[in-house]
């Protein structure tokens, strides 16, 4: 605890600050920053802020699209039948799952691939990059779309390439199954996001400083043990930005679940639940409900990301 | 205003001229440029003159229903013209985006092709603009009568038929004559599986969890005798569930055999109607209900060289197989019948070119290009349909056998709870699957479980 001078409750103001109150000079400044800031702000709080609070606010009635006469307000009863449902936990539970494995997987290889991106030779720098990097630039649909027919029982190619793994037969119903099919999924979330982690992994691998790793060097130590001393912990901002941003990302899994199974088999994704809810069954109130919990969950990620990892975002712009 | 140059005359330029006096000049320029956009655009919004463009929401095809909107445009001879506008392959998804317009009253939509599962859900929500009398009478002429059936609710004609689809057994002619089935009877589930089992071949259903999937088992429970509804309400709390009686056992009995004799495949869980007619042709499976497109498809593929002359060749065809020996069966009924929006602004045009659309002529047309069976019995003695469709007679009476899927404006629901407590179908228990199957349809309509 800092000792003061200053009476309680006396606000502290600049020292070059005029005694009463701020300056023209700082209040055109912030008039300014309004201004220039002022428009974004307002396009963020209509895209963002406003089917949040109308989600929240639907959620709280029992309103089907096609029925929108008999909407009536019933509180907090869609949450409770979502919460009381074990379809929601289910859901969560395979949330979590293809969260966990895929992002815990990409991390490691989206490390591997940063590495060879760094090391690679100056001439063959840019192929290496842009090779990486393709997968991210296939639309999630269509990367499912390409992963489902690779496996499909009857125009798939994997059960012909891969039958001399035990297991693996003509007859494989990858689809036909919850793990088989979450392990298919798992595999097109990989391939597809791991150039994106990479890419940031690679951003935090740049920052760490050359002398560093020289002067270990010089020092003896051997790779190993430079990586595990010098590079992890100087970009450990980067990492957790990396694993931060991933983890909201695969927890909003849709795309594929909706191609590949369709929610068969116990696959369902929360958002997929949403999706059920709102659009096919035209429940408005639940499925906001369902979508309001998710927002919920996606809050909880990045808050216990921030809190308990220390994240500290502004490092990573190299401003700290 | 300070000064003013006369009305037509071009304004003096002034030597001098002050500084902004051309900027000036390019935004009064820019605001008549900008006037004379919006009148146009005021124009074409409007009844600008000009005969009025109805659009047609059709669900994907070969081309059919966008020839028949060109004849149909001609035939009008100027008093309207039809536009068509696609819509998502899958019928559910066709279903999602058509109430997603018309819950906004999207005044866009004259016609619509309607799968008729979801007729009684656009109803019910006042989407579709009534069937005038006359019209009717005259569009129910000559037309199969579980057509008028999924076109009907509340004992009122809601939506024009349009073609009627139904599921055949198909079977290969080889496998049949080796097994001794003789098919030119009616033959039962049990026989086939029988059959199946004795020549060592699949018999494809579909087991999807998917739409197909309550195709099948409706089909099953009404060829049993009974009905997923049997008393069809408005209000969720008073529909009367069938799921726990008698016929619904007795097809969940006959799900347990198929799965138990191991003969669906190994893509039993997975497999929809595209995946059971590639079984079908590469001949893994011998036995198969399906939709006519396979016809079609087949004759395509020998044409493209992608299919042996031979296979189709081997094609037979026969009346869906009974549950009950000695019962008709209830084949499934599918198609699309034409609605007209409630919120579009020529109703009375709409239904005209619906009455165009769904001419004799025009449905013997879309069943033999396009391979989609019609909805009135006539056109099955047309030469050029018999020629092409040796199984039209076929059609027919599977039509005059067929029935409805449940009818109610809950089908979603009901046909997502059924695809997930029968899914996989290797899990069906008679009497327990049918009973839980019931406990969720009833729970989900009363919004105390998701779905």
């Amino acid at each position: 605890m800092s000792t003061t001078t200053l009476p309680p409750g006396t606000k502290q103001e600049p020292v070059s600050a005029p005694p009463g109150g701020t300056s023209d000079r700082a209040r055109a400044e912030r008039r300014l920053g309004w201004l220039l800031a002022g428009p974004a702000f307002l396009v963020m709080l209509l895209v963002t802020a406003y089917p949040i609070a109308q989600a929240v606010y639907d959620s709280l009635f029992d309103f089907r699209l096609t029925d929108p006469e008999n909407r009536s307000f019933t509180g907090l009863s869609n949450y409770a039948v979502i919460l009381t449902d074990r379809i929601w936990w289910t859901s969560l539970g395979v949330t979590f799952f293809i969260t966990v494995v895929t992002v815990a997987v990409e991390l490691v290889l989206g490390f591997a691939l940063a590495l060879v991106m760094m090391k690679a030779l100056k001439s063959i720098r840019p192929v290496v990059r842009a090779a990486i990097l393709i997968p991210y630039a296939v639309i999630t649909v269509v990367s499912a779309f390409a992963w489902q027919f690779a496996f499909d029982i009857s125009t798939g190619f994997v059960n012909t390439w891969f039958g001399w793994v035990p297991g693996i037969g003509p007859d494989t119903d990858w689809f036909g199954g919850t793990w088989s099919a979450l392990f298919v999924v798992c595999i097109a979330e990989i391939w597809k996001t791991t150039p994106f982690i990479s890419l940031l992994l690679l951003a935090g691998l740049a920052q760490v400083p050359d002398v560093l790793q020289e002067a270990a060097r010089v020092d003896g130590a051997t790779w190993w043990q430079r990586m595990r001393r010098v590079t992890i912990p100087n970009m450990k901002a980067a990492i957790m930005v990396a694993l931060l941003f991933r983890s909201l990302d695969a927890f909003r899994v849709f795309d594929s679940i909706f191609v590949m199974t369709g929610g068969a088999n116990s696959t369902e994704s929360v958002s997929f639940l949403a999706y059920r809810q709102t659009i096919a069954r035209l429940e408005i109130g639940l499925g906001s409900a369902v979508s309001v919990l998710l927002f919920l969950c996606v809050v909880l990620i990045s808050f216990t990301f921030i809190k308990v990892f220390k994240v500290d975002l502004s490092s990573t712009r190299g401003d700290a | 205003m300070a000064t003013r140059t006369p009305r037509g005359s071009a304004p003096a330029r002034p030597r001098g001229r002050a500084p902004g006096a051309g900027r000036r000049r390019r935004r009064a320029l820019a605001g008549a440029l900008a006037l004379t956009t919006a009148a146009a655009l005021a124009a074409c919004g409007g009844d600008g003159g000009g005969p009025p463009t109805l659009t047609w929401y059709i669900n994907p095809d070969s081309g059919g229903q966008a020839e028949i909107a060109a004849r149909c445009t001609e035939a009008a001879q100027g008093r309207y013209t039809i536009e068509v506008s696609q819509l998502p392959r899958e019928s559910s998804e066709q279903r999602q985006q058509l109430v997603r317009r018309l819950a906004a009253e999207d005044d866009s939509i004259d016609l619509m092709s309607l799968d008729p599962p979801y007729i009684p859900e656009f109803a019910e929500a006042g989407f579709l603009a009534p069937v005038p009398e006359e019209l009717a009478q005259r569009v129910s002429e000559d037309v199969v009568q579980v057509a008028l059936d999924g076109s009907t609710w509340r004992d009122e004609l809601v939506a024009v038929p349009f073609w009627a689809n139904t599921q055949l057994l198909w079977y290969k002619k080889s496998v049949a004559e080796a097994a001794g089935l003789d098919l030119s009877r009616p033959v039962t589930w049990d026989q086939i599986v029988q059959a199946a089992q004795d020549q060592d071949v699949d018999l494809a259903v579909q087991g999807i969890r998917a739409e197909a999937l309550t195709v099948w088992v409706n089909a099953l429970v009404e060829s049993a005798g009974g009905s997923v509804i049997q008393d069809t309400e408005a209000q969720p709390e008073d529909i009367e569930l069938g799921l726990t009686e008698e016929p619904a056992v007795r097809a969940a009995e006959v799900m347990q055999e198929i799965a138990d004799a191991g003969i669906a495949g190994p893509a039993f869980s997975t497999a929809g109607e595209d995946a059971n007619v590639i079984a079908f042709e590469n001949g893994d499976a011998a036995f198969m209900v399906n939709w006519p497109f396979v016809w079609p498809r087949a004759l395509s593929g020998v044409e493209a060289g992608t299919l042996d002359a031979s296979v189709p060749e081997d094609y037979g065809w026969a009346l869906y197989p009974q549950v009950v020996e000695g019962e008709e069966s209830a084949p499934p009924y599918g198609g699309i019948s034409l609605g007209v929006g409630a919120f579009s602004e020529h109703p009375d045009l709409a239904y005209e070119a619906a009455e165009c659309a769904i001419s004799a002529e025009n449905q013997a047309y879309y069943f033999v290009t396009n391979g989609n069976p019609a909805a009135r019995a006539s056109v099955y003695d047309d030469p050029a349909v018999l020629e092409e469709f040796p199984m039209a007679p076929v059609i027919r009476e599977s039509l005059e056998q067929a029935a409805t899927r449940p009818q109610t404006p809950y089908y979603s629901e009901v046909s997502s709870s059924i695809q997930r407590i029968y899914h996989p179908p290797s899990a069906v228990t008679p009497g327990e699957t049918g009973q839980r199957a019931a406990e969720l349809i009833q729970a989900v309509l009363a919004k105390e479980e998701l779905l």
